[in-house]
């Protein structure tokens, strides 16, 4: 039926739909661009919600008590459900599920880099929660709105279930911070040392950021990388204050004219060099993923070769 | 692929008695029963639903969306379809 258009009037009526906020969904025609810009960045967030399982899953059997061991294993469990929907609205697009994970067991595929940084104390569960999940949740919100049908209603799930990692990160923040100076010197320094990488989880600068122009374009984006990094200081800086932590930022103020904190340069340097894969952690976190889909590979097979075993049987 | 990849399973979820079981994603599984469970683990974790069905992917089967003007256009020409199309006297209330 589409064949009675031109290449250029399904792109300008793509383009119209986009414009005029109506949603696009699997079926549609799309560019191919649109296509494959939505199957690298929804696979890649769903490998982020996979690998984002391995620094918090470290620190469950050490967990301080029961109530706090129960919340990290419901919040890891989230992260297992949401890495789900994400594989799911990937193949929505015609992409392999399986092709798309071996893509990051084999470096092909990015993951935040956020992830590739250890998690050394207790108190690094709450800065996860707390900076991490934060940071993610303001990225996430707006892709609520995304024009891909699929991953705006994967986002929807994620937000609502998310609001509470970002809350118990906070909680086990605020309990250090009110605990003993050691405890609190324990929550001071996960702060500095997941301040920074929180900070760089919005990707590059806007100039530096080649994608982000068409992304906008196509309503994939809706705010730039800077941006939601500004909104991310705005909201974080005040919860640090208010129980009584400092962000490591000799260059943090609040600018009373534009109402927004300024803040500090990033470094660049270690950015590109975590994506690049030289992060304390990248190596450790791949090969985890990809012995878990090894040493899984006979209970996949187990699983398909009794369903086909019951089948013979309801045959008989 | 692989012999040992799962085929793809789509959801619906009944979230409470008397409502319609609604598409909710979709997942992958060895057989139905398996489906059925991991639904349980990937969409019911807040108490979302109270029955799922399951059906496999291969087996629905969808209108084309380029067909939609064909298929739905001529409902939206027929307003006397709709009660608001007719003139009621002043003074009848229920009707």
């Amino acid at each position: 039926m589409e064949q009675k258009f031109s290449l250029e009037e399904l792109e300008k009526r793509f383009q119209d739909k986009i414009d005029n906020d109506i949603r696009i969904e699997p079926n549609d025609w799309m560019p191919d661009a649109y296509r494959q810009t939505l199957i690298r960045q929804i696979s890649q967030h769903a490998h982020s919600e996979v690998v984002g399982m391995l620094p918090e899953g470290n620190w469950i059997t050490r967990a301080p008590n029961l109530r706090r061991k129960a919340v990290l294993l419901a919040k890891v469990q989230d992260e297992a459900g949401h890495g789900l929907y994400l594989y799911s609205a990937v193949e929505t697009l015609g992409a392999d599920r399986e092709e798309t994970i071996d893509d990051l067991h084999t470096g092909k595929a990015k993951y935040s880099s956020i992830f590739n940084y250890p998690t050394l104390s207790w108190a690094d569960m709450g800065a996860v929660g707390w900076l991490v999940d934060g940071a993610a949740i303001m990225n996430q919100v707006p892709l609520c709105r995304c024009s891909y049908g699929p991953y705006a209603r994967a986002m929807v799930r994620v937000c609502k279930e998310e609001s509470f990692h970002q809350r118990q990160g906070y909680e086990i923040m605020m309990t250090l911070s009110n605990g003993t100076p050691e405890q609190k010197e324990m929550a001071q320094d996960a702060l500095n040392r997941f301040w920074w990488p929180a900070l760089m989880m919005f990707g590059p600068s806007d100039g530096d950021s080649p994608h982000s122009a068409q992304s906008m374009k196509w309503k994939i984006k809706r705010y730039s990388n800077d941006e939601l990094r500004q909104m991310f200081v705005d909201a974080t800086v005040p919860q640090a204050e208010l129980i009584g932590l400092k962000v490591p930022d000799k260059d943090i103020k609040f600018n009373e004219d534009s109402g927004h904190y300024e803040f500090g340069e990033i470094n660049w340097d270690e950015f590109w060099s975590v994506v690049k894969g030289n992060g304390p952690c990248n190596e450790e976190r791949v090969e985890t993923r990809r012995k878990a889909k090894e040493n899984g590979e006979w209970v996949r097979a187990a699983a398909i070769a009794y369903s086909e075993k019951k089948k013979l049987k309801v045959a008989v | 692929m692989k012999n040992s990849d799962w085929p793809l399973w789509e959801v619906f979820v009944r979230s409470k008695q008397g409502l319609n079981h609604k598409h909710v994603g979709s997942l992958r599984a060895a057989d139905a029963e398996m489906a059925i469970e991991n639904a349980r683990d990937v969409y019911t974790r807040r108490s979302e639903g109270i029955s799922i069905w399951v059906i496999e992917s291969k087996n629905v089967h969808a209108s084309d969306p380029s067909d939609m003007d064909s298929l739905f256009e001529p409902a939206n020409t027929k307003v006397y379809r709709h009660p608001t199309f007719y003139d009621v006297p002043d003074g009848i209330t229920h009707m």
